[in-house]
């Protein structure tokens, strides 16, 4: 069963990887992921990211990709923690964890948790400018190439 | 016989679709031979104001339906929460 968290404040990533291991002995490997916020743009200097989602999905989106994970790879436990709301660069937005018996699957769950939820769960970002202005961050090709190497 | 009104159709719009809508949230009844997402939007885009604006590039617009992702041609009935959203942009 996945921990799926969706919340403003800020995550501790060893309190996290210390969570996931609790009690499961038979975890070989933890694999994590963690984004944050960049301080500029296409050249141009970010202040802030704001991110929205629609609470009525998100949660269900990110345990069916948990769940579709779990299906794929031999997982001991996983972890999903996005944040919602106003973020400066250097914060933390989203963590992914999974642990496994080997390091193997706990690498690629990692990374099919992480494209999956670039394109499959309900979040918007959009950028506020050093100069001033804002606009909403464009899907972008890369991120649907890296979710569709996933594809079986 | 009085027929019993059918309850309405929650529209929710998020990111840049719900700015130039101007809202978030709208109710409104399904109107008779509307049964699709592709005709819901046809009809949003007939009541006018920001709605327009909003499906003017439909190629970047997406849509849920009861918060399953839908496309045009998903069914649309009576009390389904519809959201139309652009692509998304998290992680």
């Amino acid at each position: 069963m996945a921990r799926v968290l969706v919340q403003e404040q800020d995550f501790d990533p060893g309190a996290e990887i210390a969570r996931l291991v609790a009690g499961r002995t038979g975890v070989g490997g933890i694999g994590c992921f963690i984004g944050t916020v960049r301080d500029s743009a296409e050249g141009r200097r970010i202040t802030a990211l704001t991110l929205e989602h629609y609470p009525a999905m998100t949660d269900r989106a990110l345990r069916a990709i948990a769940a579709e994970a779990e299906r794929r790879w031999p997982l001991l436990g996983c972890t999903i923690i996005h944040r919602v709301g106003r973020l400066e660069p250097g914060a933390n937005i989203v963590l992914v964890l999974a642990a496994s018996a080997h390091r193997a699957a706990a690498l690629e769950a990692t990374g099919f948790l992480i494209d999956w939820l670039k394109t499959k769960a309900p979040f918007w970002k959009k950028e506020s400018f050093a100069e001033g202005g804002e606009a909403w961050v464009a899907a972008c090709d890369a991120d649907e190439a890296a979710a569709a190497r996933w594809s079986s | 016989m009085q027929e019993r009104a059918e309850p309405p159709v929650t529209i929710l719009y998020f990111a840049w679709l719900r700015e130039r809508v101007g809202r978030a949230e709208e109710k409104l009844a399904l109107p008779p031979g509307v049964s699709t997402v592709g005709g819901l939007i046809e009809h949003l885009v007939g009541l006018g104001d920001g709605r327009p604006a909003a499906f003017a590039s439909r190629n970047v617009v997406r849509c849920a339906v009861n918060q399953d992702f839908a496309g045009l041609d998903s069914k649309v009935a009576p009390g389904d929460e519809v959201a139309f959203f652009p692509p998304v942009t998290g992680g």
